[in-house]
């Protein structure tokens, strides 16, 4: 498989459960080594993890024992980050997060989504070339993740960092990329590569974003049958 | 357990009742368990009550408390200054482990007090003797502990640290560590209980002729039972009381866990 994404561009990836999806984005993360193949950042080819590459996971993976300002502080102060302009940072994302009053709260006090909105918070605090996001929004219910996704974009066009998300929702998808990408089934191949190029905030129910989303799930479908037999 | 507040006081007022009872009608006597007729055991409540008030006032239950906690102090700090980088040590290097754990395993069922002639010969008579008895005593779990928080650490946070661009030094310190704070201080605190019954034995053998420990074979040879009880609870009630401070010492440390 081969894929080039572009800088500043939020790509979407979806396709069939058990695809590899996942395995994908951990292999650009560098949490797995591949068994061929090679991926390239910025020309440079990734070895392992390292910190131009900001992961969110979908199950939060929040530090316990720090509270929420520590756990944004993270990978500030896992780059020798002063502290002044640590919390600096952090206090901006805090805001941006919209989680001000929170700062010293432990993660077991948070809500789902609030969760997530720290986790988010602290993979942008630390300013990676590239941000990873494995289905961020997965566990959260309808309403909260509608929500989650407006935020995301609002912090999103801030900065404009380049973003590799993966979902199963074609929905969301469709709202939040600037392409996306369907995979195959197993073993997982570029099947088709969807431009989304309505303006945003994006009008979910749009004829436009209809007719892009029965495309991509039209194509999804035939993968998901593929994958059941 | 809130309430029950009857059933918790009918409990312990038979409890003292059939005590007095016994020890005032000298019921074992009569039924000849002892064999002496003067001898006062069980020694009534008021004798125990006057004990425990004598010695206060002399100042030796002050001392003993004092010399026993000693021991227990010279015991845990090593134990602790030792044990900790010891488990932590064999759970985040396989090598440290496949080194250092056989050697961990042979030693750790050999009770404590059978290491009292070893420590009377090479420490004599002293303070030290009797703090190594509860060392030996408060090392295990400590390690045993140890290892297994670091074992136990969640890879998926260890993940979260890779991609934030954290290297082996800092991975171990900032997340492994923490995670393994629960487990260590369960580990402090099983060694603490561990550690003064440990301290009480060690002063029975007379590994120093100070402390709690001794002062019960002392007044049971004289046959002066109201203090041997007397001490008998001083020190239930001292291990109650650590036991205690240490547990809420250990829910302040680890507020932010999610618990049953």
């Amino acid at each position: 498989m081969s894929l080039i994404v572009r800088e500043g561009e939020f790509l979407c990836l979806v396709g069939p459960s058990g695809c590899g999806k996942t395995t994908l984005l951990r292999l650009v993360a560098g949490l797995i080594k591949p068994t061929s193949g090679e991926i390239f950042l910025d020309g440079r080819k990734i070895e392992g993890p390292d910190r131009d590459r900001g992961f969110v996971f979908q199950e939060y993976a929040l530090f316990p024992w720090l509270t929420v300002k520590k756990n944004i502080e993270f990978g500030l102060e896992i780059s020798s980050i002063e502290r002044t302009k640590r919390e600096a940072i952090a206090q901006k994302y805090i805001d941006l997060v919209e989680l001000r009053g929170f700062e010293d709260r432990f993660p077991k006090e948070l809500s789902g989504g609030m969760k997530q909105r720290v986790g988010i918070a602290r993979a942008f605090a630390n300013d990676p070339k590239l941000l990873l996001m494995d289905e961020p929004f997965g566990s959260l219910d309808a309403q909260t993740r509608n929500l989650m996704q407006g935020e995301l974009l609002r912090i999103w066009e801030k900065e404009h960092k380049t973003v590799l998300f993966v979902t199963h929702s074609v929905d969301e998808a469709v709202y939040l990329a600037d392409r996306v990408v369907v995979l195959s089934a197993r073993p997982a191949k570029v099947k088709e590569v969807v431009k989304v190029g309505l303006a945003r905030p994006r009008v979910r129910t749009s004829p436009e974003a209809n007719r892009i989303r029965d495309m991509i799930l039209k194509s999804l479908g035939a993968e998901i049958e593929r994958a059941m037999k | 357990m809130a309430g029950f507040k009857i059933e918790k006081t009918l409990g312990v007022g038979v409890f003292l009742l059939v005590w007095e009872i016994t020890a005032r009608s000298k019921l074992l006597f009569h039924l000849g368990i002892i064999q002496m007729e003067k001898l006062a055991f069980p020694p009534t409540l008021s004798s125990v009550g006057e004990a425990f008030y004598l010695d206060l006032l002399n100042g030796t239950m002050v001392l003993s408390i004092g010399y026993s906690m000693i021991h227990l102090l010279i015991g845990l700090t090593g134990a602790v200054l030792l044990g900790i980088p010891l488990g932590i040590l064999i759970g985040w290097s396989k090598r440290a482990e496949c080194i250092i754990d056989p050697v961990v395993q042979i030693l750790r069922p050999i009770p404590p007090l059978a290491w009292i002639p070893i420590a009377i010969i090479m420490l004599g008579l002293t303070h030290q003797a009797a703090g190594s008895i509860i060392f030996i005593g408060a090392f295990f779990p400590i390690v045993v502990n140890s290892y297994s928080g670091v074992r136990g650490t969640d890879l998926r946070l260890v993940e979260v640290a890779k991609t934030f661009g954290a290297k082996d030094m800092q991975i171990l310190t900032r997340v492994v560590l923490p995670y393994a704070t629960p487990m260590v201080t369960a580990g402090i605190r099983i060694s603490l209980g561990v550690g003064w019954m440990c301290v009480v034995a060690a002063e029975m053998f007379g590994v120093s002729k100070y402390g709690l420990g001794w002062m019960v074979p002392y007044y049971s040879s004289i046959f002066m039972y109201n203090y041997v009880f007397a001490y008998m609870l001083t020190l239930g009630l001292i291990g109650y009381m650590m036991d205690t401070l240490f547990r809420r010492f250990e829910s302040w440390k680890l507020r932010w866990r999610e618990t049953i």
